[in-house]
């Protein structure tokens, strides 16, 4: 079971003085679910941002499927299937939640004609099925911008979807949603795992949450790893532990 | 934002009502012709300024290289433009029936071609930027290219060119360029509605909304905003040679390149009908051409003032403009729905759904 399909290996970080990411190291195996968590400030957003090319990294190497992506550009990165949601949710707010699935096509694929091309049945019934999936299907003419916080979250994991990706960063998917709305997110995001099988590096706080879904976890503190191992080694270590609730 | 087709109705008053105006109200047929243009202008700056949300002060650059183009390709087919432009010039100029219409034919279509081509160059640079720097960017273009052209001896320099004299009764020429003018708002009008109805626009809707989500999702955005410029820029080319040749004379400060008139009345009428609507800038470019019609006959004198309190009206309390509003009182009527506040969510939020397994 040793296949990674993402190899982030000593990866540096800075703005100006301050250090985000020093000497990262991490591995995504293909089809698993692995988990990113700790405290506030210790670098797991730079770190995807790293990953998904938002800005260049200062030394170190980050692999997609054995393929340097370090140099690569946001839009590039994201039509070879590597894919992002933000923590802060974004979506297209004045357009209806079906025109914001159907401009989330993969673009990978995408010729110059297809600019103009028009509205196309198949992807109309795949933006259904999956806004059906995340349970949106009677909102789907309803302007994105006006769906409540929760369901703006589910729309964006459904934009994921549709984009086909096959690894896809969640940035605290279940920050700020009410926990009836958690309990489907999570479901859906382990469904989209298992039958999509799309691999997934998760950003969580939630511990229950993310202990129950992921396979394995790194757990980051002041720009630097940790620890790695599976959820109930993270539970027990020492390290962890004084990190999150502070050594003393 | 409604991708319904127009109602043939509505194409078939809209045509009657441009082919009756100059037979009905004869005297005011430059008026007319010139709201054609206004039209014109409010829907291109519309592709940028509204659906995509990037507010370009320069647009009237293709206008102005458009007319020059024209004024170059028709001049230049039969004499030498650098002694046509000279003011010591000495050779009696004379363009037959067939010589104008060639010229002017090939001039027009060039004007498109070459506002295109440069809307293509000066796309690598504008793109670099965002915001207010777009804005000031793209004026920047257009105050250069108007400086440029006032120094440039071949092309008239400040001193401009007067165009080759249409060979027909005044009355022929009024209508002929009305009906130009007609026929060029009635095709950007339909090539956008088809335009906006394709995976295009919902492309540059997306940018205008969420430009970073967009590129995150792997869309082609400059691909996009590129063209989208292009498109704005060939039909403003059009029109600049179309207007070149009814005014007659054409100069760099105050016809080809007007930044503080034509320019700024671009984007007012958009924010007076209502940004990134399909008929938002038609609507506002009528109301506006009748508010200044009015202004300038009766206030003479004043009329800047009172273009300048109406900016200053529409800017703070009225920023949706007319169909905007609209939009906002009917949301129904166009095909847009919102979703109620908070329904069956905040019922069930109370705590009584199970709790399967993951969750606090």
């Amino acid at each position: 079971m040793n296949d990674p399909i993402i190899e982030v290996t000593n990866v540096c970080k800075s703005f100006g003085g301050v250090i985000a990411n020093y000497d990262v190291s991490l591995t995504v195996q293909r089809g698993a679910i692995t988990g990113l968590i700790g405290p506030n400030g210790s670098g797991k957003t730079t770190l995807f941002n790293s990953i998904v090319g938002y800005h260049p990294i200062d030394s170190g190497s980050i692999r997609l499927d054995g393929r340097e992506i370090s140099q690569l550009h946001v839009q590039e990165i994201a039509r070879l299937g590597l894919l992002r949601t933000f923590q802060t949710t974004r979506i297209y707010g004045k357009m209806s939640c079906l025109q914001n699935m159907q401009i989330s096509v993969p673009h990978r694929k995408a010729r110059l004609v297809d600019m103009f091309s028009c509205e196309r049945a198949e992807v109309l019934e795949r933006a259904e099925q999956l806004l059906a999936f995340v349970g949106l299907y009677e909102k789907r003419f309803l302007r994105a911008g006006s769906l409540s916080f929760g369901q703006q979250k589910l729309l964006e994991f459904a934009m994921a979807l549709i984009n086909e990706p096959t690894v896809l960063l969640l940035d605290e998917p279940t920050a700020g949603i009410n926990p009836t709305l958690i309990n489907g997110l999570i479901d859906r995001l382990r469904r989209a795992n298992a039958e999509f099988g799309i691999t997934m590096l998760i950003i969580e706080h939630n511990m229950r949450v993310i202990m129950n879904m992921a396979n394995k976890i790194y757990c980051m503190a002041h720009g630097e790893m940790l620890a790695a191992g599976a959820p109930s080694e993270i539970q027990n270590d020492q390290n962890v532990i004084d990190a999150y609730l502070g050594a003393h | 934002m409604s991708r319904a087709p127009v109602h043939p109705l509505t194409i078939g008053l809209l045509l009657l009502a441009g082919a009756a105006a100059p037979l009905l109200f004869p005297a005011y047929t430059n008026q007319v012709a010139v709201l054609w243009l206004m039209i014109v202008f409010a829907s291109t700056w519309d592709i940028l300024g509204g659906q995509m949300g990037y507010n370009s002060l320069g647009n009237i650059f293709f206008f102005g290289a458009g007319m020059y183009t024209s004024a170059v390709v028709q001049i230049g087919l039969y004499y030498d433009v650098g002694m046509y432009t000279s003011g010591a010039r000495t050779t009696h100029i004379v363009f037959t029936t067939a010589q104008y219409f060639t010229g002017f034919a090939l001039g027009t279509i060039a004007a498109g071609v070459v506002a295109a081509l440069f809307a293509v160059v000066t796309s690598w640079i504008v793109f670099g930027l965002r915001g207010p720097y777009f804005a000031i960017g793209t004026l920047g273009v257009a105050v250069a290219a108007a400086e440029l052209i006032s120094s440039w001896e071949w092309l008239g320099a400040a001193a401009g060119i007067s165009m080759p004299v249409f060979p027909g009764a005044p009355e022929t020429q009024k209508l002929f360029f009305y009906f130009l003018l007609f026929g060029l708002a009635f095709a950007v009008l339909g090539f956008l509605r088809w335009l906006y109805s394709t995976n295009f626009g919902l492309a540059i809707n997306a940018i205008r909304d969420d430009e970073e989500k967009a590129e995150a999702m792997g869309l082609y955005t400059r691909r996009y905003k590129r063209t989208a410029w292009t498109i704005a820029a060939f039909f403003l080319g059009i029109a600049g040679a179309i207007f070149g040749n009814m005014t007659g004379f054409i100069e760099p400060r105050d016809i080809a390149f007007p930044t503080t008139t034509f320019n700024i009345f671009m984007i007012l009428m958009v924010l007076l009908g209502g940004k990134g609507t399909f008929w938002g800038p038609v609507v506002g470019a009528v109301v506006f051409q009748v508010i200044k019609e009015v202004t300038w006959t009766y206030f003479l004198g004043w009329q800047f003032v009172a273009l300048g309190l109406l900016i200053v009206i529409i800017v703070v309390y009225f920023q949706q403009g007319i169909v905007g509003w609209l939009m906002e009182k009917y949301p129904e009527r166009f095909g847009i729905r919102i979703a109620p506040k908070e329904r069956q969510e905040s019922s069930r939020a109370i705590g009584l759904a199970p709790h399967p397994e993951g969750a606090e």
